[in-house]
């Protein structure tokens, strides 16, 4: 008798302690959670109660100067445009030749192409500030030469991003199915044109996400470009690959470091400018990537 | 060959159309093999840039100055190419000073590090204890955190909670980081990591709000990665568990945690390998002063931001100063390099394999 209600409320205490115990991880999944979406919230906040009021037409056109009152970011918003689009057409066609190559025209187990995925996983995994490096020892001195260029910063943002777009354009073609191309293979079609007429437009919405991606990478991206020297205040626009330049993040970076108190709106306006154009990037990729949502 | 091309009845031979169709072929192989080893030129491309001037900056003197004066006049010299003394114009030989190569010894036997002032101290160790305290905050926040979103993901979350939280982690995870520098140095510094410090009065610049930050900003990655590794757990394994009558915290710690170890843990290596080579978020927020200290309310710098901060102050090109850049660089490079093999290797030994 005394033996059942005793074993009855030991049950009943160990089922109380499980539930205690469930409760408590539960709140700490909780906590987490909502460490990441306050982070999101009080950075997106902060940034628009210091920004707002730095934010009209004249800030858009008008030149970065050493003078808070008459500032504005058209020249970084040209040299982004310049920067950016540069690397993101170069990336995208070596990254697209690369994974062609891959998917399409090596075995996979191949020594060759297991050279080339493990030289392309560790290139991804290499910090952007090495990146920098190397396009001032290559590009901006050295072999090429170029100077703190336009030019210079396309080619090192290039290879920054492009072992991302390789992943990213190998991952949209691998979601081909295999029956297209050997349906295609059936009715006589080489291998190039198999690739060229029936997997890359199917692959297309993959592709284009994938390098949306990876181009707004580019667009953010600071470390590397602080490393070749643009960190002035330039007043004109970027005319051609070997004009000076300056971009959005290291506009913002600047101004974050400068001693007067009215800098900060300005770098806080700056960041408002380019988080809504990264956002209109990945409202581009989202409508596409659910536009074209095949189901094989 | 030509023997065997006559006895095949004509209209079963290649026509002029198949055969161009091949050169076709050729061709686009050919080209797209060398643009495939373009990842390979990068990878060599950035091993003979850190190799090459650091291996200088161990072996060879420098210029330093002329006469009483402190040497400047490099940059133009050293951008047209110029190595040699005599081509720099010199009058008198003998009043070239030059800065003697630093020893491996000094590199990592001594805790000193100002390479702008003087004749230069270049013990890499305040760069080393940076990144690693830096590192350390960022992960406490992060792995915690980043598992738990994970296991939240996986377990808890219905389809609609699902659709709401992953655009917000993609969202924060295309954040840029001069953005979480800017809201490292205005409002983790001043806001939280004056306030949760409780050891010394934390200054606006601090390792601190720079390794807080940084783990704020890889906590998305933290979470994606962990969400990977986690759903490659059987289903199996985790229905059989609650068919013998455990809880989703039971199914998270017992089953799922020991079943997606490997790759947590290769998942929290790649993590710590982005959260090491973090440059702009520290360059904003910690300072720049490579104090040697293990207090994290101080200054500090890691090796990516000393990199980013010699970037920006002129340095002569071809001075010890300048040669740290690359120095410093292929030190983090190789512990990068490093940490990713390591992941890799973790999750092909420690995978179980089920089934």
């Amino acid at each position: 008798m005394t033996t059942s209600h005793f074993v009855a409320s030991l049950a009943d205490s160990t089922t109380r302690l499980r539930r205690n115990k469930d409760a408590g991880f539960l709140i700490v999944l909780w906590t987490s959670l909502l460490l990441a979406i306050i982070t999101l919230a009080t950075l997106v906040i902060n940034t628009l109660i210091s920004g707002v009021g730095s934010l009209s037409p004249d800030f858009l056109t008008w030149f970065p100067s050493p003078f808070p009152e008459d500032s504005g970011i058209q020249s970084a918003l040209f040299g982004s445009l310049w920067v950016t689009l540069t690397s993101g057409v170069v990336s995208l066609i070596l990254a697209l030749g690369t994974a062609i190559y891959l998917e399409e025209f090596t075995n996979p187990n191949s020594r060759l192409q297991r050279f080339i995925t493990t030289n392309i996983q560790t290139l991804a995994g290499v910090p952007s500030i090495v990146y920098g490096i190397l396009g001032l020892a290559f590009v901006v001195r050295g072999p090429l030469g170029w100077g703190f260029t336009v030019g210079s910063a396309a080619a090192t943002l290039t290879m920054m991003v492009l072992p991302l777009m390789i992943v990213a354009t190998r991952e949209a073609l691998k979601a081909v199915p295999s029956s297209l191309r050997e349906g295609s293979y059936a009715l006589g079609a080489t291998r190039w044109q198999t690739v060229y007429r029936q997997v890359l437009p199917a692959a297309r919405p993959g592709i284009a996400t994938g390098s949306i991606l990876g181009v707004s990478r580019a667009l953010g991206e600071s470390a590397p470009l602080i490393l070749l020297g643009a960190l002035a205040y330039v007043s004109y626009n970027p005319t051609g690959f070997d004009s000076d330049f300056t971009v959005l993040p290291l506009l913002i970076f600047k101004w974050s470091t400068e001693v007067q108190e009215e800098f900060r709106g300005l770098a806080a306006a700056a960041i408002i400018v380019l988080l809504l154009l990264l956002f209109a990037m990945n409202l581009v990729a989202i409508i596409i990537r659910d536009r074209s949502r095949i189901r094989w | 060959m030509t023997t065997l091309m006559s006895s095949i009845p004509t209209d079963l031979r290649p026509s002029g159309h198949i055969q161009r169709q091949r050169r076709i072929e050729r061709f686009v192989v050919a080209i797209l093999m060398v643009i495939a080893s373009s990842g390979v030129i990068i990878t060599t491309g950035i091993v003979f840039s850190l190799v090459q001037p650091t291996y200088r900056f161990f072996t060879e003197r420098a210029i330093s100055g002329y006469g009483n004066e402190e040497f400047v006049g490099v940059e133009e010299s050293a951008e047209s190419g110029v190595r040699d003394s005599s081509e720099l114009g010199f009058a008198d030989e003998s009043q070239i000073q030059y800065a003697e190569p630093v020893t491996l010894g000094e590199f990592f036997g001594s805790t000193a590090w100002y390479p702008q002032y003087g004749d230069g101290d270049f013990g890499v160790w305040p760069l080393l204890v940076g990144t690693f305290l830096i590192m350390l905050t960022a992960s406490l926040i992060a792995v915690p955190a980043g598992v738990g979103i994970a296991f939240f993901l996986s377990q808890y979350a219905g389809q609609r909670a699902r659709r709401i939280l992953k655009p917000v982690l993609e969202v924060l995870a295309g954040v840029p980081t001069v953005v979480f520098g800017f809201f490292a140095l205005f409002f983790v510094g001043p806001n939280i990591a004056k306030n949760i410090w409780p050891f010394n009065e934390v200054g606006i610049y601090s390792g601190l709000s720079a390794g807080i930050t940084v783990g704020l900003m890889i906590l998305p990655m933290m979470a994606t990665l962990a969400d990977d590794a986690i759903s490659a757990v059987p289903n199996s394994l985790v229905e059989g568990a609650f068919a013998l009558g455990a809880t989703k915290r039971e199914v998270c710690t017992g089953v799922i945690l020991p079943a997606g170890l490997s790759g947590i843990m290769a998942a929290i290596i790649i993590a710590l390998s982005r959260a090491i080579g973090e440059t702009t978020i520290v360059l904003l927020a910690a300072g720049s002063q490579a104090v040697w200290t293990f207090n994290l309310g101080k200054e500090m710098q890691t090796m990516a931001s000393y990199i980013g901060f010699a970037g920006i102050g002129d340095q002569p090109v071809d001075s010890k100063g300048y040669q740290t850049i690359f120095a410093v660089g292929l030190l983090l490079f190789i512990i990068t390099f490093g940490l990713n093999m390591m992941s890799r290797k973790v999750v092909k030994r420690f995978r179980e394999v089920y089934e």
